[in-house]
């Protein structure tokens, strides 16, 4: 009698046991991987040796590091405060939108949201380059009189993160604007909150779930895209993505890997936060 | 509705401008006849660089190939293990609790999509490098299928989280087994999931730049890789072109997405009011 | 007499939150209409789920035409489940749905053909083949509900709520229907509602569940005009409880202090106060008696206190003492004449008010 029910279990294992092994694998194993590698150092040419040691995490305290490290969560928050800026409001007045509009605009987000972000970016690249059409145009309107120097300045690693990042703050937006009831902000308008008032007392606080899952969105990723720094920003402005490259170039894999460990843990604090502040477990608005 | 403040058009009009702004730079110099290394003025048009772009030494074929390839491989796989993964957790045994085990695996399985690419790909090319695995087509495989299966998981899993439960109950009531079930109920109830979370998946496989680009050994790598190396130093014609086309698919995709998505919602609606004669 | 088709032996269930289910045994007979009556969070789903097999007991056992089930999964009972919400596959067409069990079984096409059709006649849905449930009213889903279940002839068909999500007009239509059936069908139904109107239509016997225990069973009748418990006696119908303390003992019967007021009363099969224990009598307000002289036992004295009338029946509050009121309930054909303060006697048969344990600090 029993088994039977050892074999309802069985069956549920059974289903669960590829997707187990495959996670423990290429995500629990993989990342542990990194974890121990950083603690290893690095072999005369290439490769580690099997000395532990900490003088990555040390090397991580030096002040070159550290002002990297800094500058990088510097742009990352600016970047989320840019998106926010721009892309609650977005969203907001979007999801406010008559239908017909709403399609049009949700139309003109999403095909962004979908095309690759080097493509976009490297749009630009173009836009910026010195003789690019921006720079012509504005010499030939006689603003300037000679080419704005706007490619490779951190102006542009900025405006290239908000741009390629800013979809992921406008949709979760939008999805709670448009869930929520508006009843409730007239409510408040009749209990005589002016327009501004009920927006801040009212629609904030109800939409603020979009909004704080729009904010991890921006935040993780925007630590770890390096490719802006590439086409961007040039190498003056190196970003925590951009050195974790740089050091896999040179062959620094260990330090890599603690940079990496050290990505992780602020990922894992910011979710912590997330999650804390009572946002949902998983970030599926697609 | 009221009518729409002129303030919040405008804003709205602007930020759509300076979204589409270096969209619309690339298609334009898609068509640009310029020959020069770094084709910056425009002398005129042409679609010559459409004609070359998949021929040639400099052409895109190879890499477009890759890239659906490794999607494909990818997509199935995780289809696969991520459906069957989402249904075996929402298998509720009679008389069993769940475990630590279940939470924990499920916040590993999403792990992929939420921290930075760039570690996924660190961590990947070590271990590969580590176990001597050579072949590209391998280690892409199992890195997308690595970063595919939380799509297909979330969405199944969201889905099954919304249906309800006696349904289960009741196919085993009138004589299911467990796998019956799965069969009968489940599977076809998630296929939309099941759809829609594969769409997911092959987009971000043949959208992902940054883990493909640590795990890639030598060549000219996925569509992604290849234009980036393009881009890199300059301006490249075809890439403009190749761009322009990608942006029309994605284009058309999701147009096509919405459309069918509103047709479906308009079937439904008219079909609930038909219950009420 | 025959032996019980279902036989639950103490069952006793934990979620890990206390017992929901307290040491309840219940012997079920071949035919019957069982209703499983309680409040919610009674336990009465739990009984019902862990019959099915969708639920196992924390101890105790189940058997089925005397084979102990205990262990066997939902697919492998000859019992059937008609669900809350109905539970309809919403992929499937009421043939599929209808079909699932059969299907399962492999069971021949021409066969399921035949019990498909017939069971959708039996509940009046001949030529609803090709609907899909979305294209269902709620009484519609309730009949492909009960028709996919019987179509597998169970040995005993389970039905949680089944009335619960239609209006009341419906519902009422629907008890009549389901009454009609199981008569016809001749199967043994397990029945769960917490409404205790519909379990006094429709059930051969009542089992009234309290906070995982039974606190009583019987025919509809006996429960009504016999509780054995203040629960029972309050769950069902309206009821004057009258809490006080044995005072005095006769061969006559008993005498209970009410608020300062000697009431008579009579001690039941099961309960028998000594003197000083703590009793309540239960009385129903269409067995209070008043009038303007002391006649049929009319022995009482009381102050006309307010007059209500409501849907044919006239509802009149009569205060024996400033602590102490009696609700009384007359056909408004025989409408009174007292007006407000005038005062009356009072009195009802003793036989119709039953004595109960008063538990102290039990809610009521």
């Amino acid at each position: 009698m029993e088994d039977q029910q050892r074999r309802d279990l069985r069956f549920a294992r059974l289903l669960k046991l590829p997707m187990y092994l495959w996670t423990i694998v290429f995500v629990f194993v993989a990342l542990l991987y990194v974890i121990g590698l950083s603690f290893l150092s690095r072999g005369e040419v290439v490769g580690v040796t099997g000395e532990v040691t900490l003088s990555n995490y040390a090397r991580l305290a030096s002040p070159d590091y550290l002002k990297v490290l800094l500058q990088s969560l510097k742009l990352a928050a600016l970047t989320t405060l840019i998106c926010i800026v721009v892309g609650y409001p977005f969203g907001y007045l979007m999801a406010r939108l008559n239908p017909m509009a709403r399609s049009v605009v949700m139309l003109l987000i999403i095909v962004p949201f979908w095309t690759n972000a080097l493509i976009r970016i490297y749009g630009w690249r173009i836009l910026f380059l010195a003789n690019g059409p921006l720079n012509t145009l504005l010499l030939s309107l006689g603003l300037i009189k000679e080419p704005l120097k706007l490619l490779y300045t951190d102006g542009a690693v900025l405006l290239g993160m908000v741009y390629a990042l800013i979809p992921f703050m406008i949709l979760p937006t939008f999805t709670t604007v448009d869930k929520l009831d508006f009843s409730v902000v007239e409510a408040a308008r009749d209990l005589g909150a002016s327009p501004l008032y009920a927006f801040f007392t009212v629609t904030v606080p109800l939409t603020l779930a979009g909004l704080m899952a729009g904010c991890v969105l921006v935040f993780i990723p925007s630590m770890g895209l390096f490719f802006l720094n590439d086409l961007l920003g040039g190498s003056k402005s190196v970003l925590a993505g951009g050195l974790i490259q740089q050091l896999i170039n040179s062959r620094d894999l260990p330090m890599a890997a603690a940079l990496s460990v050290l990505l992780l843990a602020v990922t894992g604090a910011v979710i912590a936060v997330y999650r804390k502040l009572g946002g949902s477990g998983d970030m599926s608005m697609f | 509705m009221k009518k729409h403040s002129v303030g919040s058009l405008l804003f709205i009009s602007l930020v759509l401008v300076i979204m589409y702004l270096p969209i619309i730079v690339v298609v334009v110099y898609s068509f640009n006849a310029n020959t020069a290394r770094i084709p910056i003025a425009f002398t005129g048009w042409t679609t010559a660089w459409y004609g070359k772009l998949f021929t040639g030494r400099n052409g895109f074929g190879g890499a477009l190939m890759l890239s659906l390839r490794v999607a494909l491989w990818s997509v199935g796989i995780s289809c696969a293990i991520g459906t069957l993964g989402a249904v075996g957790m929402a298998q509720r045994v009679v008389g069993q609790k769940y475990g630590w085990f279940d939470p924990i695996m499920e916040s590993l399985v999403s792990l992929p999509i939420m921290i930075p690419e760039i570690i996924l790909g660190l961590a990947f090319m070590v271990i590969f490098n580590a176990l001597g695995l050579r072949s590209n087509d391998m280690r892409l495989v199992l890195a997308h299928t690595t970063f595919c299966i939380p799509y297909v998981f979330l969405n199944v899993k969201s889905r099954l989280v919304g249906m309800d439960p006696a349904l289960f109950d009741a196919a085993r009531d009138l004589g299911a087994s467990p796998a019956r079930v799965v069969r009968d109920i489940t599977l076809p109830l998630c296929r939309p999931a099941i759809v829609s979370g594969a769409f997911l998946a092959l987009a971000m496989s043949l959208d992902d730049f940054v883990i493909s680009f640590f795990v890639y050994g030598a060549g000219e790598g996925t569509l992604p890789i290849k234009i980036y190396s393009s881009v890199k130093v300059g301006v490249s014609p075809q890439v403009n072109a190749l761009c322009t086309l990608m942006m029309g698919a994605v284009f058309i995709a999701v147009a096509l997405s919405r459309y069918i998505t509103s047709v479906r919602a308009a079937r439904k609606k008219r079909l609930q009011t038909r219950v009420g004669g | 007499m025959s032996e019980p088709i279902l036989r639950l032996d103490s069952l006793c269930k934990d979620f890990g939150e206390g017992l929901v289910l307290n040491d309840l045994s219940l012997d079920i007979l071949p035919g019957e209409f069982l209703t499983l009556l309680g409040p919610s969070g009674c336990g009465k789903t739990t009984t019902l789920r862990i019959i099915a097999g969708l639920e196992r007991p924390t101890s105790g056992r189940v058997f089925l035409e005397g084979a102990d089930v205990t262990g066997l999964p939902p697919e492998k009972r000859h019992v059937n489940t008609v669900f809350q919400n109905y539970a309809l596959f919403p992929h499937m067409n009421v043939f599929q749905n209808v079909a699932y069990g059969l299907r399962v079984l492999k069971i021949s096409k021409q066969e399921q053909r035949e019990r498909v059709m017939a069971a959708l006649a039996l509940v009046r849905l001949s030529g609803y083949e090709r609907r899909m449930p979305s294209q269902l009213s709620g009484g519609q889903k309730q009949r492909v509900a009960i028709a996919r279940a019987v179509v597998l002839q169970p040995k005993v068909l389970l039905l949680d709520e089944p009335l619960g999500a239609l209006d009341l007009k419906l519902r009422q239509d629907m008890q009549k229907e389901l009454k009609q059936l199981q008569r016809q069908l001749g199967i043994t139904f397990v029945y769960i509602t917490h409404d205790q109107e519909e379990a006094l239509n429709m059930s051969s016997r009542i089992v009234i569940m309290h906070g995982g225990r039974i606190e009583q069973t019987g025919t509809p009748e006996d429960v009504y005009e016999h509780p054995r418990t203040l629960f029972a006696a309050d769950f069902i119908g309206q009821s004057n409880l009258l809490h006080g303390v044995v005072t005095a003992i006769s061969s006559d019967g008993i005498t209970l202090d009410v608020e300062g007021v000697s009431l008579p009363a009579l001690p039941s099969d099961t309960f028998r106060p000594a003197v000083g224990e703590r009793a309540a009598l239960c009385l129903r307000p269409q067995r209070v008696r008043y009038g303007s002289t002391a006649q049929h036992g009319m022995t009482l004295r009381g102050i006309i206190r307010s007059k209500e009338y409501a849907g044919g029946m006239q509802h009149t509050q009569i205060a024996l003492n400033d602590r102490f009121t009696l609700n009384a309930v007359t056909q408004s054909a025989e409408l009174d004449s007292y007006a407000l303060g005038s005062e009356v006697y009072v009195g009802w048969s003793i036989r119709h008010a039953p004595l109960v344990p008063d538990a102290l600090g039990e809610a009521v």
